[in-house]
């Protein structure tokens, strides 16, 4: 069949990297899929210089693709600092899934990216255009 | 692997699915992935069979022209077999007159006509309107938009743990006199067949009227709005073969006739002159505008297709799925099937949740092997938060169907439990 749950991702959700809340936190947001019932928050801690990530963690239930992109998302964020973030490309996360997703699936492939974003900004973001596929 | 019914009961009906598969050209070729498809999402909307292809086709190759004011042959012939679609609805829910049918988009529409114009007309501050929490949102935005437009309540009967609705709620929703009950025939969700003819007598006794909404029951078994004894119901043509785009209104003649218009424009009136408009006899004071027609002859040879098969037939061949199916899930370890576990009860839908598994991803891997269910809150988020889920993996079963199906089923949950290591 179809690859879509080769190993990569499915041991991305059986053992999720980065997966818990951190305390204390500089940075915090919780968001959903409605679509689908996907539920994901972040805590995020910054360096002294309160511009780099220093520690990230993401909570939730939700699908395999869901929280194989938090796993894979977070796993790249330390050392990271705020502007990287906020210019990171979410085609780059799709791209690392992969495997090509599925039109009905996008907003559960970027629902880490839309919840990073929101921790960034401090509020919600609008979902990336790249999610935007179907109505 | 065979699949057995644990209850003995299940016969199988006067049809055989496998055999009705060839009316569909949907079937005729294979997935992507060059498998056979199960097609088990007619809850969702329903395949075609050719004889409601061919009759939109026809209609619009050779027999269509705006209805009701052409004077000239082609604008007759469209005109009757129009109206021969509401005789045909009317019919088909035995209705007491074709006049009481309003053809609309789909049952939302239906009901929203009635949110709209008995609503706005008749509901005042302090009233109540009562639904319940297994219902489609169709039949819960609308009550929630009207009543809180008109300063009135809206209460929601409560359901049981095995997905029936609490007839106990119900009694004490209605000893506070709502002025209207609006509920499902049969839960898109769970599958849950309400008994509408006691919960309408329950209504009527206290004094409110009772819509029902038949987008889950008409399709699948008899409807009768004379032995149900409810004042409105919606169907949507969509589901039970018919075309998109087209569905039913029935309401009962003194209840149309009393109503304002919902839409307004040409066709719903007799005369417009600069001072206003005096309004048209029902059903045509409802059916603003040129109508879905090709659609609505497409809809009545759906009804063609299903009185040939019969109600009942439908009904005892879902049941007979329902029963071999049913009983398959209960025998696979980390499934839990959802709603009444009574044939009786519980129509061709079964909502189920794979243990540690979410149904976006049991659904992505159906597709894999062919087989085509629906994830999702399905438009029910009040069941969903009932029952503590963020999703369901919702099979429905149609005429089509065979156990063929039941064994896709089956197979496409053990090959996701594979997958997930479950």
């Amino acid at each position: 069949m179809d690859n879509l749950y080769r190993d990569f991702i499915l041991e991305h959700y059986r053992s999720p990297h980065n997966k818990g809340v951190l305390d204390p936190h500089d940075l915090h947001f919780a968001d959903s899929n409605p679509t689908c019932g996907d539920e994901m928050s972040m805590t995020l801690r910054l360096d002294a210089g309160k511009d780099r990530i220093a520690d990230v963690a993401f909570d939730g239930r939700g699908c395999a693709i869901s929280q194989a992109s938090a796993s894979i998302l977070t796993d790249g964020l330390r050392g990271q600092s705020l502007d990287e973030i906020r210019a990171l490309d979410p085609k780059e996360l799709l791209d690392e899934l992969g495997v090509p997703i599925g039109p009905a699936r996008l907003k559960c492939a970027l629902l880490s990216y839309k919840v990073l974003q929101g921790a960034v900004q401090g509020s919600e973001v609008a979902w990336p255009a790249e999610a935007e596929a179907v109505g | 692997m065979a699949v057995e019914p644990a209850s003995r009961t299940a016969v199988q009906g006067a049809f055989s699915g496998t055999a009705l598969r060839a009316d569909f050209p949907v079937f005729e070729s294979s997935t992507k992935q060059g498998r056979r498809l199960a097609f088990l999402d007619a809850a969702a909307s329903s395949p075609k069979p050719r004889a409601v292809i061919d009759a939109l086709a026809d209609t619009y190759a050779h027999h269509y022209a705006n209805v009701h004011r052409g004077i000239y042959e082609l604008s007759e012939d469209a005109t009757n077999r129009f109206e021969g679609a509401r005789r045909k609805v009317a019919a088909f829910v035995n209705a007491p007159s074709e006049r009481e049918i309003v053809f609309v988009r789909n049952a939302t529409e239906a009901i929203n006509l009635v949110a709209y114009s008995w609503g706005r007309a008749n509901l005042r501050p302090g009233d109540r309107v009562v639904t319940t929490q297994l219902e489609h949102h169709a039949n819960i935005v609308p009550w929630q938009q009207l009543t809180r437009e008109a300063g009135a309540t809206l209460d929601y009967v409560a359901i049981t743990d095995d997905g029936r609705l609490d007839l106990d709620d119900l009694r004490a929703k209605l000893a506070d006199k709502p002025r209207l009950l609006a509920v499902a025939h049969v839960s898109n969700a769970l599958g849950t067949i309400n008994p509408v003819a006691e919960i309408t007598a329950m209504a009527h006794q206290a004094g409110a009227l009772v819509l029902v909404d038949a987008a889950q029951s008409a399709p699948h078994m008899p409807v009768d709005v004379q032995a149900i004894g409810c004042d409105f119901l919606a169907l949507s043509g969509h589901k039970m073969l018919g075309p998109s785009g087209i569905g039913a209104l029935w309401g009962r003649r003194e209840l149309l006739d009393a109503m304002p218009p919902f839409m307004t424009g040409g066709s719903m009136i007799i005369r417009v002159t600069l001072d206003g408009a005096e309004w048209n006899e029902v059903p045509a004071k409802f059916e603003a505008g040129t109508p879905a027609i090709a659609e609505a002859v497409g809809l009545g040879a759906a009804i063609d297709y299903l009185t040939g098969l019969g109600m009942h037939n439908v009904r005892e061949h879902e049941r007979y799925l329902f029963e071999h199916a049913w009983a398959a899930l209960g025998e696979i370890p980390g499934v839990r099937r959802l709603g009444p576990d009574d044939p009786d009860t519980h129509g061709g839908v079964i909502s189920f949740v794979l243990d540690g598994i979410h149904p976006h991803d049991v659904a992505t891997i159906f597709d894999h092997e062919g087989v085509a269910v629906r994830a999702g809150h399905h438009c029910a988020q009040p069941v969903m938060q009932r029952y503590d889920v963020p999703a369901t993996t919702r099979a429905s079963f149609y005429v089509y169907n065979d156990l063929d199906d039941v064994e896709a089923l089956a197979g496409a949950i053990r090959a996701t439990q594979q997958i997930f290591g479950a």
